[in-house]
């Protein structure tokens, strides 16, 4: 059977991970690398890695990154971040990225979700999706971290990158986002009953109860968090193991 | 001489695969050369992307003729192992037909996402690739079409309907799962692979 998957994600800022990280067995608590290690021995069943570097320099460094990411682990990763051009995720998928995830540049031009699900298959373009609550039953998609809205309805923009393309959508709630009080579980069923594809649910994972309702409730196929796994609130294994207890099928 | 051929054509990256081979100590060298592939010892033919951009890639080398009559083990994965099979829906086109049986598209049904996307669980096992691996083994998969359950078929996995998970005749071996990201099960696959 199918298997929910459960995918913690590192923030990345010129090759090493930003948001903090509680890991007291690491050398180096910044290391990407060795953190990606850890949560794959810990059964992570796929990575996130989200680039926040703006200079040239440290996309450079990111090119890195993904090489040795690549040759440590032996799970399938993701990148995003900063991803605008054919050329962009070929360099990518080339250092050993197993997928890419693209963002404000599809908001900008969705002619590039077609491009890419043609040249690389529709199997490694992730969509990520920022969305923030509006009005009464209305949500808008956002750019920039959450801050800039635009024109476009979370709804019918999820249809289109299908539509276009896309492989995967990766849903952040940017009202749950940072909040531990759980995921949004409307919202992502209704987009999951609507998607042919899977749905990825990101933001406002607290316990491990959010996990369970965001796999039942929310209808997703995996669930992504960032902090809760990088401060140990959460451990992968005890998650899983509570998962499978509640009978949600999950990799043990 | 390295000690495994990788067949080098227009079928996505390969950089998993080589990654994969080098955790475990494997030398390999990557080549879309006719007789250096004739002259392997073993021989892995990876791929992801579209069935129909790459077959026409292999044959444009010239790959399609000799790879049904090599006698190495050869190992096909993911892509690799539609285009060993009959024909594919995918770009409607002819393959190589060393497993008698069609690649077809998954069917809509309520409930299933299309593509297959995670970790699904290998029975059935009948294939010495998975010696050592406990039965109900979970692999990663990421695609839309699949192999029917055939005379070939040595792992099934349920997805939709039960299908071919892994296929084998004589020395050809082949993954429908992407064995170099599927944690110690697809690194046990490799090592067995390489214990042939």
């Amino acid at each position: 059977m199918l298997t929910k998957r459960i995918i913690p994600c590192l923030d990345i800022k010129n090759g090493r991970t930003v948001k903090g990280t509680n890991f007291v067995n690491l050398r180096d608590a910044g290391d990407a690398v060795e953190l990606a290690a850890i949560y794959a021995k810990e059964g992570a069943d796929e990575l996130v890695f989200l680039d926040i570097t703006a200079t040239v320099e440290g996309r450079k460094t990111l090119l890195d990154l993904v090489k040795k990411v690549a040759h440590t682990i032996n799970i399938p990763f993701t990148v995003g971040g900063g991803i605008g051009s054919v050329a962009d995720v070929s360099a990518l998928l080339n250092a050993g990225a197993d997928k890419i995830s693209i963002n404000s540049s599809a908001v900008k031009n969705p002619d590039l979700i077609s491009e890419l699900a043609q040249e690389f298959g529709s199997q490694c373009i992730v969509v990520a999706i920022d969305t923030r609550h509006v009005e009464m039953k209305k949500h808008i998609v956002h750019t920039h971290g959450g801050r800039t809205p635009t024109e476009l309805e979370t709804i019918s923009w999820a249809k289109e990158v299908e539509d276009r393309g896309a492989g995967e959508i990766l849903l952040t709630s940017m009202d749950a986002d940072g909040t531990k009080d759980g995921f949004a579980l409307e919202l992502t069923a209704t987009i999951s009953e609507n998607a042919g594809i899977p749905i990825i649910a990101s933001g406002g994972a607290g316990n491990m109860d959010h996990f369970q309702e965001v796999f039942t409730t929310g209808k997703a196929d995996a669930g992504l968090a960032a902090s809760i796994f990088h401060f140990k609130e959460i451990g992968i294994i005890d998650l899983k193991t509570y998962l499978t207890e509640k009978g949600i099928p999950m990799r043990l | 001489m390295a000690d495994v051929t990788i067949i080098k054509y227009n079928a996505g990256n390969v950089m998993s695969v080589m990654y994969a081979l080098e955790r475990i100590g494997v030398s390999y060298h990557l080549t879309d050369n006719p007789e250096e592939i004739l002259a392997a010892q073993k021989i892995i033919f990876p791929g992801v992307g579209e069935a129909s951009t790459a077959m026409k890639s292999l044959v444009d080398n010239g790959l399609d003729k000799i790879i049904p009559d090599l006698k190495q083990p050869f190992l096909g994965t993911c892509v690799g192992m539609q285009l060993l099979c009959k024909h594919s829906e995918e770009g409607d086109v002819e393959c190589l037909g060393v497993f008698d049986v069609p690649i077809i598209k998954f069917p809509k049904t309520e409930g299933f996402k299309i593509p297959q996307t995670g970790w699904n669980n290998l029975y059935n096992y009948n294939c010495e690739l998975l010696n050592g691996i406990k039965e109900n083994a979970y692999v990663y998969y990421n695609h839309s079409f699949y192999a029917p359950l055939c005379e070939n078929t040595v792992a099934t996995t349920d997805y939709i309907l039960p299908y071919s998970g892994m296929l084998q005749k004589d020395n050809f071996y082949a993954c429908q799962f992407h064995s170099e990201i599927s944690g110690d099960v697809g690194e046990q696959i490799f090592k067995n692979f390489m214990n042939l």
